[in-house]
């Protein structure tokens, strides 16, 4: 280390800055400290130039997360291409039947390397399965809240107005969901018992997708859901996330191919922050807010907001192999855990 | 046969504990109950900044249980951190952790610890400065805050001692209470410097606990040392002398907490200690001089005495202020001012008797307007002056 100093001092002076550096930094620091204290100020002054020729190695780069794959991270990655088509079956009438399973219970998720959080989950993990299916298509969901709280599930989407989940199941108890998917888009179902904001934050919350009846074009397609966890409880993050781990993709970027479609449903159940944002780097994308409209023109951007359970469908193209980053554009958020990359190779 | 008896009522409650104890820890309570929330406690204890390392952060763990640090967030920022020994730490062990955080000077930066239980604990940097580190030359330096704070307005407040001799009486007494005053003001001021530290101290140690002992230890002290004194000497005469001594002795702890604040403070880049506020301090504590002096006022004292009287109270500061500036620490530091107020608080106890036997003496009354007022005069002095020091 010392002799890396020595080296850099050197080349320093070489570049014949140091005398420049001098004046402007012996009157910077002059006029708010004491005069007695300007002695000091050419050694504060070197140690300055020293830290812009090579910064501390670790100043360089702010956070590298650790490579374990932890439980955590298994789950994110889970989160990002799961997609749960439910048990099917055909109705008597023609109609797609998909049945879907979703206990409630309190699980101990891990959300970032070795910091624990003491969730509500839907089928024990944050966020809960992405449900997915066609338009038209029944959708029957068994819900079995065995926590120690009352529960419900309140679906997106167009449905009769007694499975809206506004109902809360006892603990113990057991509930049906059912109807008609529609209409096609990019939707969420989160638990509706109050306080609201406890039950969302704590994790009961997931994607649930319904393909339009003509498919969209064929891609590779990835499920993220941006949230955030407030580990004291002072109605504040403290971790930000996409599927529940921070920087899972900081720590493995995800694996796309240059030239072929890339199709992120994307969500946002962050809890007590208004919005949370989508930046894609080096590169630009079509934005389908809900993705309900077939005669929608997309938005052509880099980045895009939701507001707290708005959703949407990004189409990404990689125009050449790089890396790709992609992270909240609220920087507090990007350096609390919610950035990543995408590898196009 | 008496004294066996003795023994075995002395020990048997000791062996019934034992027995207790043993039985509780193979058995339970019977009392069932677990904590809501996991039972963690980390201290900061001290946060150095360098430029080119970043932060340096002492932690203490100071709860019940084991404690180990998951994550380490800068400014709402995870960020690289290397532990040592370990990101665990056992009960009572402390650890240091390396941060490469490019800090900026003169900005607040806060650094958070976030536990494997998602506990979060906060260690503040108020503004950010290089953190001095120990050198000859910074050593002198704090010697010389340490003497403009202790030795300088202590030797010149004594300079005044042949003006207060041509007093009266009666003057006297006022300046006796004066004296009274400044030292009223001064116990204020340590208690609440002393319960401040105690704060910030680990609650396992019982910092404000500390603070009260100390007083009362120290006062009790200081009056058994007055009583064995007393009955040794039966003639009169060294009595304004040893009061002396013992104001002095009363300022010096006061002044080696002033010490301990000011170069901690100067440590952790609180205090841009300016010429303004060194200034401060002199004119603050020039009364505590004049305090010294008060009780001398009969006696003939050699200029020895002065010097002596004024190293006792005004050295102090200068070891306060190496001892705040390079090993800090709240839990001794609460101790300390509590020490502190118990013996200016028991040299209150001694001058005010010095005045109402005398008055009594005299036929004077000890509490007359002209004392009140020295009194009065002695507390507006200090708090006037205490202006330009407090921030």
């Amino acid at each position: 280390m010392s002799q890396k100093k020595e080296v850099s001092r050197r080349s320093f002076l070489k570049a014949g800055a140091a005398g420049a550096f001098a004046i402007i930094g012996s009157t910077f620091l002059n006029s708010f400290t004491s005069a007695q204290k300007s002695v000091q100020t050419m050694d504060k002054h070197q140690l300055h130039a020293d830290m812009k020729n090579q910064l501390h190695e670790g100043m360089k780069h702010g956070f590298i997360p650790s490579s374990e794959k932890t439980k955590g991270f298994q789950m994110a990655w889970n989160a990002l291409t799961n997609f749960d088509y439910g048990k099917v079956s055909t109705l008597p009438d023609g109609r797609t039947m998909r049945e879907y399973e979703i206990t409630a219970r309190e699980t101990n998720v891990e959300i970032s390397k070795g910091i624990t959080f003491p969730g509500w989950t839907f089928n024990d993990t944050i966020p809960g399965p992405t449900i997915r299916c066609t338009e038209g298509d029944v959708i029957r969901v068994k819900f079995r809240n065995i926590s120690g709280h009352p529960h419900s599930i309140h679906f997106h989407g167009i449905h009769p107005t007694n499975m809206d989940g506004l109902e809360a199941v006892l603990p113990g108890g057991e509930f049906v969901y059912e109807f008609e998917a529609k209409p096609a888009g990019m939707h969420v179902y989160h638990c509706h018992v109050a306080p609201l904001a406890r039950h969302i934050h704590k994790g009961l919350y997931g994607n649930f997708i319904i393909d339009p009846i003509k498919p969209r074009a064929k891609a590779t397609e990835f499920s993220m859901v941006m949230n955030g966890f407030d580990l004291d409880l002072d109605g504040e993050n403290e971790v930000y996330t996409v599927n529940g781990y921070a920087f899972a993709y900081l720590q493995e970027p995800i694996k796309v191919k240059a030239g072929d479609l890339v199709r992120i449903y994307l969500s946002n159940m962050t809890e007590f922050d208004p919005i949370n944002s989508f930046h894609l780097h080096a590169n630009f994308f079509n934005y389908y807010a809900t993705g309900a409209d077939p005669e929608a023109r997309p938005y052509f951007t880099d980045t895009i907001m939701q507001c707290q359970g708005e959703r949407g469908i990004l189409e990404i193209i990689f125009p050449a192999p790089g890396k790709y980053m992609f992270h909240a554009h609220q920087s507090e958020f990007a350096e609390l855990g919610w950035m990543g990359f995408f590898v196009a190779e | 046969m008496q004294k066996y008896k003795m023994i075995f009522w002395g020990i048997l409650p000791i062996v019934l504990l034992a027995a207790i104890i043993m039985l509780i820890v193979k058995n339970g309570t019977g009392v069932q109950s677990n904590p809501a929330a996991p039972i963690e406690v980390l201290n900061i204890e001290k946060i150095t900044l360098d430029y080119e390392k970043g932060f340096e952060v002492k932690v203490l763990n100071s709860g019940p249980e084991e404690v180990t640090i998951a994550q380490v967030v800068v400014d709402d920022s995870f960020w690289n951190a290397e532990f040592l020994p370990s990101d665990t730490l056992k009960r009572f062990e402390t650890g240091t952790i390396k941060i490469p955080y490019p800090w900026v000077y003169g900005d607040p930066h806060e650094i958070k610890l976030i536990t494997t239980n998602g506990l979060i604990f906060t260690g503040e940097v108020a503004a950010a400065t290089d953190t001095p580190k120990a050198s000859p030359e910074l050593f002198w330096q704090y010697a010389l805050i340490g003497s403009y704070v202790g030795i300088v307005p202590v030797g010149l407040g004594l300079l005044w001692y042949p003006f207060l001799r041509r007093f009266s009486t009666r003057g006297m007494h006022a300046i006796l209470a004066l004296t009274v005053g400044l030292l009223f003001f001064l116990v204020i001021d340590t208690f609440e410097e002393g319960l401040e530290m105690a704060g910030e101290a680990p609650g396992v140690f019982q910092g404000t606990g500390l603070v009260w002992f100390g007083a009362l230890l120290s006062f009790l002290f200081l009056v058994a040392i007055d009583q064995s004194n007393g009955r040794k000497l039966v003639v009169n005469s060294a009595q304004g002398k040893s009061l002396s001594y013992k104001i002095a002795t009363g300022i010096g702890l006061h002044n080696f907490g002033e010490g301990l604040a000011i170069g901690a403070a100067f440590a952790v880049g609180e205090a841009a200690l300016g010429t303004f506020l060194i200034i401060g301090f002199t004119l603050h504590n020039i009364t505590e001089g004049v305090g010294i002096a008060a009780p001398l006022l009969k006696e003939r004292p050699t200029w020895k005495t002065f010097v002596l009287l004024a190293t006792i109270a005004g050295a102090p500061a200068i070891l306060g202020t190496w001892v705040g500036g390079f090993i800090f620490n709240d839990t001794l530091a609460a101790l300390f001012f509590g020490i502190g107020a118990g013996a200016i608080l028991q040299v209150i106890y001694a001058i005010s008797k010095l005045i109402f036997k005398q008055s009594a003496d005299k036929g004077l009354s000890p509490v007359s307007w002209l004392n009140f007022g020295g009194l009065t005069m002695g507390i507006l002095l200090m708090y006037v002056t205490a202006l330009m020091v407090k921030f």
